[in-house]
C-alpha cells in the first residue's frame, strides 16, 4: 500500500533521515516509534508529500508522491502534529471546507454526517473550533482526515497533550478505523504502539532499528529471562548469594521494602531455570521468600536496547 | 481551487481584516475624491486618481498580509499542501480572493462619480467641466492593473514570513519605493541609473492612463510585474518542500 524505499532527507549537512526502507500493507496498523527529533515527522511530511525528500520514493498504491502527487494525496488522509483547523470557522464550515477541498464527489452532508458520528463530534458542530477542548480538537482534526474516505490514514502523534481519558477515547478510535483503513500512527509513547498497532518499525537519529510484528518484537529482544523476588533477610547477604547461583546473569536490589524483606531484579540465562534452585538455596539459607514472579521485558527496555545497540554498531 | 477562493473570502468576513480593508478604503477614497473634484471645483479626475494610487499601496497590504503568514503560523498549511490539490491553484485561488476584495473597492467607488457628473453637468450650479467618461474608464483600468501588482508583490512576502506584522511593513515599505522611485528619480545624475529605475516605476506607466490613451508597454508591464510574483509565490512553496 505504501512502499518507502531509501528514503534521504538532509537539512543542510544533518541527516534526519538515512536511507529508510519499509513497505506498508494493506489493512496493517503500523507504529512509528521513536525519540523526539528520530526524523518521525519528517517521514510523515514527505510521505504525506508535504516535504520532498533528499532522495529516495515514496509509492503510494503505485502512484508516486514526487512524480504524481494528486493522485497519490489522494488515498492519504493526514493528521499532522498540530491539528491543521481554521480556528474562526465552525466544525461544520471547516469539514465543508475540507471536503470541498479534497474535491470529493461523495454525498457531502451524509458523508460529514457519518465522519461526525465516527469521531463523536456531532454535539459540537455547530461550535466555533477555537471555543472547543484540545480534545475534540483533535477529534476535528482526526474528521478532517477522514474526509473522502482515505485509505490510507496517517497520524502523527495524535495523543500528545490529550488528558487520559481522551487519550483512551483517541486510541479506541484508531484501533476501530483499522479495520477498515491502513494505519500509520507515529508516537513516543511505547505503550500506545503496544496497545494499537500489531506492527512496529523503530525508528532512532534517522535510521530503522526494528520492524517486527508487536508480539515478536518482546521475544526477539528479551534475550535473559527476568524475575522479581522477595525476601526476607539481610540485604547484602542475600544479594550475594543470588549472585552465586549458577545461571544469574545480574541481580539488582531495589530500594523496595516490605518489613525485613527486599526486593531483587534477577536476570537468568535464556536457557537455565533458576527458580527450583533459588528456592532451595534461599531455605536452606533460612531466608523466606515472599514472592516471586517473571517480568516480561518492559517496550521501555526494548526500546533502550534497540537503540543503544544500534548506536553502537555505527560508531 | 473555488475551495480555496471562497474560505479565502469568508475569511476576510469572519475576521476584522475584510471590513478594516473596506471601510479604511471607502473613507478615504471618499475623503480624496471630495478634496479633488468637488472642494476644487472641478469634474477633472486625474488628481484623484493619483491619489487613489497611494491609497491602495497603504492599504491592499492590509488584505495580502495574512494570506499565507498566518497559514504558516497556525499550521493550516500542511493541509492545504497535503490535500489533492495543486500549488498554483490554491495561489490563484487566494489571489483571486484578495483580488475580489480589491474590485469590491474599485466598483463601490465608480459611486462617486454619479453626484460629480449630476453636480457638474448642470450648468445653473456650476460652469466647470465635466468628468470625461474615457479618462475615467481609462485610469480605472490603469489602477486595476496597479492593484493587481501590489496584490501579487504582498502575497509574495506573506509566503516569506509567518509573521504578519512584518509582511504588512515589508509590503508597505516595498510599494511605498516603486511609487517614490518616479519622485527621487529626477535627481539621479547618471541617465542609464535613471532608465534602470524607470523601468521600475509604476506610478510613471500609471500617468498615460489618467489622460485616457491606451498605453500598450504599460499593459504589458503591469501584467508581467504581476505573473512573475504570483510564479514567485508558487516557487516559495515549492522550494520550501527541498530545504
Amino acid at each position: 500500500m505504501v512502499e518507502i524505499k531509501n528514503l534521504v532527507k538532509k537539512y543542510g549537512n544533518k541527516y534526519a533521515l538515512d536511507d529508510i526502507s519499509f513497505t506498508i500493507n494493506s489493512g496493517e496498523i503500523v507504529g512509528f516509534l521513536g525519540p523526539n527529533g528520530a526524523g518521525k515527522s519528517t517521514t510523515m511530511n514527505i510521505v504525506t508529500g508535504y516535504l520532498a525528500s533528499t532522495s529516495g520514493t515514496v509509492v503510494v498504491d503505485g502512484k508516486d508522491i514526487f512524480e504524481n502527487p494528486l493522485e497519490a494525496k489522494k488515498l492519504i488522509g493526514y493528521l499532522p502534529e498540530q491539528p491543521p483547523l481554521y480556528v474562526d470557522m465552525t466544525v461544520q464550515e471547516y469539514l465543508n471546507f475540507v471536503f470541498e477541498l479534497k474535491g470529493c464527489t461523495l454525498n457531502k452532508q451524509k458523508h460529514i454526517d457519518e465522519i461526525c458520528t465516527i469521531t463523536k463530534i456531532i454535539s459540537v458542530r455547530h461550535r466555533l473550533i477555537k471555543n472547543l477542548s484540545k480534545g475534540y480538537k483533535q477529534r476535528v482534526g482526526i474528521a478532517q482526515a477522514l474526509i473522502g474516505n482515505p485509505p490510507i490514514i496517517i497520524f502523527d502523534e495524535p495523543t500528545v497533550g490529550l488528558d487520559p481519558k481522551q487519550i483512551i477515547e483517541v486510541r479506541n478510535l484508531i484501533r476501530n478505523l483499522g479495520k477498515t483503513h491502513t494505519v500509520i500512527l507515529s508516537t513516543h509513547i511505547l505503550s500506545e504502539v503496544q496497545s494499537v498497532c500489531n506492527r512496529i518499525v523503530v525508528i532512532n537519529s534517522g535510521k530503522i532499528v526494528a520492524d517486527e510484528k508487536t508480539e515478536n518484537l518482546n521475544k526477539t529482544i528479551n534475550e535473559n529471562t527476568r524475575y522479581r523476588v522477595k525476601v526476607s533477610g539481610p540485604q547484602r547477604d542475600v544479594s550475594q548469594t543470588l549472585r552465586n547461583l549458577p545461571g544469574v546473569v545480574s541481580i539488582e536490589s531495589l530500594n523496595e521494602r516490605d518489613a525485613d524483606a527486599f526486593v531483587y531484579i534477577i536476570e537468568s540465562e535464556p536457557n537455565i531455570d533458576i527458580r527450583k534452585k533459588l528456592f532451595k538455596t534461599l531455605a536452606d539459607k533460612g531466608w523466606p521468600m515472599l514472592g516471586l514472579e517473571g517480568v516480561g521485558a518492559e517496550l521501555e527496555d526494548i526500546f533502550i536496547k534497540l537503540t543503544d545497540k544500534k548506536g553502537k554498531k555505527g560508531e | 481551487m473555488l475551495a480555496i477562493f471562497k474560505k479565502e473570502l469568508r475569511s476576510y468576513f469572519t475576521s476584522a481584516t475584510g471590513y478594516i480593508f473596506l471601510a479604511v478604503a471607502m473613507a478615504l477614497l471618499g475623503a480624496v475624491f471630495g478634496a479633488t473634484t468637488f472642494l476644487q471645483g472641478t469634474g477633472e479626475t486625474g488628481t484623484y486618481f493619483i491619489f487613489m494610487l497611494v491609497i491602495l499601496a497603504v492599504i491592499l497590504p492590509i488584505l495580502t498580509m495574512k494570506m499565507f503568514s498566518e497559514e504558516k503560523r497556525t499550521k493550516t498549511e500542511q493541509l492545504l499542501l497535503t490535500a489533492p490539490v495543486s500549488i498554483t491553484k490554491m495561489v490563484f485561488g487566494k489571489y483571486l480572493a484578495a483580488f475580489t476584495m480589491f474590485m469590491i473597492v474599485v466598483v463601490a467607488s465608480m459611486f462617486n462619480y454619479i453626484p460629480l457628473y449630476a453636480y457638474t453637468v448642470d450648468d445653473s450650479i456650476s460652469s466647470t467641466m465635466p468628468p470625461n467618461i474615457v479618462m475615467i474608464l481609462g485610469s480605472t483600468f490603469a489602477i486595476i492593473l496597479a492593484g493587481m501588482c501590489f496584490i501579487a508583490i504582498g502575497m509574495f512576502i506573506s509566503s516569506l514570513t509567518e509573521n504578519q506584522f512584518a509582511a504588512i511593513v515589508i509590503t508597505f515599505g516595498v510599494l511605498a519605493a516603486l511609487l517614490g522611485i518616479s519622485i527621487f528619480n529626477g535627481y539621479i545624475p547618471s541617465a542609464a541609473i535613471r532608465g534602470i529605475f524607470d523601468w521600475f516605476s509604476v506610478y510613471d506607466r500609471f500617468y498615460n492612463f489618467t489622460y485616457g490613451l491606451f498605453d500598450f508597454g504599460a499593459l504589458i508591464y503591469y501584467l508581467s510585474v504581476a505573473g512573475v510574483f504570483v510564479f514567485l509565490t508558487i516557487r516559495v512553496f515549492e522550494a520550501r518542500r527541498y530545504r
